[in-house]
């Protein structure tokens, strides 16, 4: 795996020691890491094991209860300016793609820029249609999404996030409410938003996926990382039991 | 494959088993059944009233004085009819329904987005509200009400805000509007800028529709319908204020004046009075009612699915901007079905005026009843008129919601 050129070392999300606590259910038990400015990380591991979680603590959809989480040079506190500025930063996606049912497709996506960074309507909607011709899916602007297929949800759910022009895209579990014929098409829009240099922190159950794009595979246990490694070493050489049995049971299919 | 296996079946049912004769079959029996059985009570009912020499018809209702008294309402004389006296206890029932549903309205949208709030006291002071006022019957409420509007203080005492508002043993006093001599021309004004504006909303709509026609993609293009709309709602408010302004100033005398109310002697004089009995009535109604509204109003907005909350959160919009642009709007379609029902509640439970003597559609009626005997007619006068405005008001929130809901066609 060659290194991607527009990863520098500018670390652009830095956690120390985060935990967090649902009830006395201990879901993440400190998890340290540094992501890079420009980095692909792919997360996965078995479900409840927290990988989820913690992509959600990074903008504040679900709080962490100890350690610090400083995103871009902002740190995560109770401090509501922060959290605003940090979502600004952060886009979204989700696994049930989330779109707003009573908006067009186009409205979905210029919500964001009209009334958080205050464009005007006719700027963040002409955005809005680049966005989506590429996402190769400009001729469903105007139609809502009820009327288009998940994989085209989940395109405009891309667009929504990206149009609020982030410095980092969380997906989580992207593809995982996808029937199989769709998976590719919002695959393809990843790896072109990865080839783009955008900072992406990946949930997913997509191995070959990772093993193309990631530049760092981390897979997750019990609310630990258990291992982290650059994709080729994390397949074909994983050092922990966990981590070799996780493997071989996901590519037996 | 035998072919005589398959026979065919000669096209003879008997008549009994056959489905296309049995459905016309029932209907007409049903019907009959209904006829006969309707025959029946109606000729008993006449027998009834022969018995008692009565007749039936309306002609009552013009024919002699009225003779009775109606403590408050549109002005009304004894010497008048009793078609007048019934449309006093209408006028007032509607009074009380209208006005009882916008304070509900208000009270309930508030305590059910109380009841959601992330403050726990918040959270706490709504359900209390709504748990007392939603199981305690609504008789003994409107009784309640009512004692504590008679323990006021006398007239000369009354608790007074800012010298415009009084509260005593007589009611509720509050400023109003009175037409001057200047109300007349002035009102000239008033229809003509109610003319302007339309021709103004009208021109712009067609304006703006003939160039998305020319410029934009079919999909995107606004009906014309909803070009009156945004006329409606940009250039309407300015144009229709201009033009009655510009009458105002005009006009030679001011067209309205504020009329306070003024202790003189032993009574106010000016304003608005609530009787002791209309405000009992419409807080026990509003307060009751609200209670379930909450509770609507709060199920609406729990019914949008988290998830929404959360993507609107993750492009940065602020908590009240995720309230106002992305919950609220799913949850509308959701209340509106429900909040017919209770609007539909209030206006019949409004009957329930005649305990504590406020002169509505019922109460009316009842009086009219012992004064004439004629049961019957009034009673089926009474029923008419609950029965059409209950219908008006879910014709109009049917249309309502057939309109929001097909703006946001959520699936």
């Amino acid at each position: 795996m060659t290194e991607n050129e527009s990863t520098t070392n500018d670390p652009i999300i830095i956690c120390e020691d985060v935990h967090k606590w649902f009830d006395d259910f201990h879901v993440l038990k400190g998890i340290t890491t540094t992501f890079k400015k420009g980095e692909r990380a792919v997360i996965c591991g078995p479900s409840g094991s927290g990988k989820s979680t913690f992509i959600r603590t990074i903008n504040r959809l679900e709080e962490h209860q100890r350690g610090t989480i400083i995103v871009d040079g902002i740190e995560l506190s109770n401090d509501l300016r922060n959290i605003n500025l940090i979502r600004q930063e952060v886009g979204m996606v989700f696994q049930q793609f989330n779109l707003f049912p009573h908006l067009t497709n186009i409205k979905n996506i210029s919500l964001g820029p009209i009334q958080v960074r205050k464009m005007s309507k006719r700027a963040a909607e002409e955005a809005a249609l680049a966005l989506l011709e590429r996402m190769d899916i400009a001729d469903q602007a105007y139609k809502y999404p009820a009327e288009i297929s998940g994989g085209q949800q989940q395109r405009v759910a891309i667009a929504r996030a990206l149009a609020m022009e982030p410095k980092i895209m969380l997906f989580d579990e992207p593809t995982s409410a996808l029937d199989p014929e769709m998976i590719s098409e919002v695959l393809d829009v990843m790896r072109e938003l990865a080839h783009s240099g955008m900072t992406m922190l990946v949930v997913t159950h997509e191995m070959g996926f990772a093993r193309e794009v990631a530049d760092r595979v981390m897979f997750f246990d019990e609310g630990v990382v258990i291992e982290e490694a650059a994709p080729a070493d994390f397949f074909d050489n994983p050092q922990h039991e966990r981590t070799k049995l996780f493997i071989s049971q996901t590519l037996q299919h | 494959m035998n072919n005589n296996t398959h026979k065919v079946i000669p096209d003879k049912i008997p008549f009994y088993r056959d489905v296309r004769f049995l459905k016309v079959f029932f209907q007409i029996l049903f019907v009959i059944v209904v006829i006969l059985s309707a025959g029946f009570f109606y000729s008993n009912m006449l027998n009834g009233l022969r018995r008692q020499n009565l007749e039936l018809g309306l002609s009552f209702l013009i024919d002699s004085e009225a003779g009775i008294e109606i403590s408050e309402g549109i002005d009304f004389d004894p010497s008048e009819t009793f078609l007048k006296a019934f449309w006093v206890g209408v006028v007032n029932t509607l009074k009380v329904s209208i006005l009882g549903i916008f304070c509900a309205t208000v009270i309930g949208f508030f305590f059910g987005i109380a009841r959601l709030s992330n403050n726990w006291l918040i959270r706490q002071i709504a359900s209390v509200y709504i748990e007392c006022f939603r199981n305690i019957p609504l008789i003994l409420q409107i009784i309640f009400w009512y004692a504590i509007m008679l323990v006021l203080p006398v007239v000369q005492e009354s608790i007074r805000f800012f010298d415009s508002i009084f509260i005593n043993v007589r009611g509720v006093y509050v400023p109003s509007l009175e037409g001057t001599a200047g109300l007349i021309p002035w009102l000239w004004y008033f229809l003509s800028g109610i003319i302007i504006t339309i021709i103004v909303v009208l021109g712009l709509a067609a304006f703006r529709y003939f160039f998305q026609f020319r410029e934009r993609h079919e999909a995107d293009r606004p009906s014309f319908i909803s070009n009156i709309i945004f006329g409606a709602k940009w250039v309407a408010a300015p144009t229709f204020l201009m033009a009655t302004i510009v009458g105002w100033l005009l006009t030679p005398e001011v067209p309205f004046e504020l009329s306070r109310p003024e202790l003189q002697g032993f009574n106010f004089v000016g304003g608005i009075n609530f009787s002791p009995e209309f405000t009992a009535l419409l807080i026990g109604l509003a307060v009751y009612t609200s209670a379930f509204i909450a509770e609507v109003v709060r199920s609406g907005i729990q019914a949008v699915v988290k998830g929404q909350r959360e993507a609107a959160r993750s492009v940065g919009l602020k908590e009240s901007q995720v309230l106002r642009l992305v919950v609220v709007p799913q949850a509308i379609p959701v209340i509106v079905p429900p909040l017919t029902s209770q609007y539909l509640n209030l206006a019949k439970n409004s009957s329930l005026a005649i305990f504590i003597g406020f002169p509505d559609l019922f109460q009316v009626g009842e009086i009219m009843m012992n004064q004439t005997g004629q049961s019957i007619p009034i009673f089926a006068m009474i029923m008419v008129s609950y029965l059409i405005m209950s219908l008006t008001t879910s014709a109009f929130m049917n249309w309502y919601n057939h309109r929001i809901t097909r703006m946001g066609r959520s699936t």
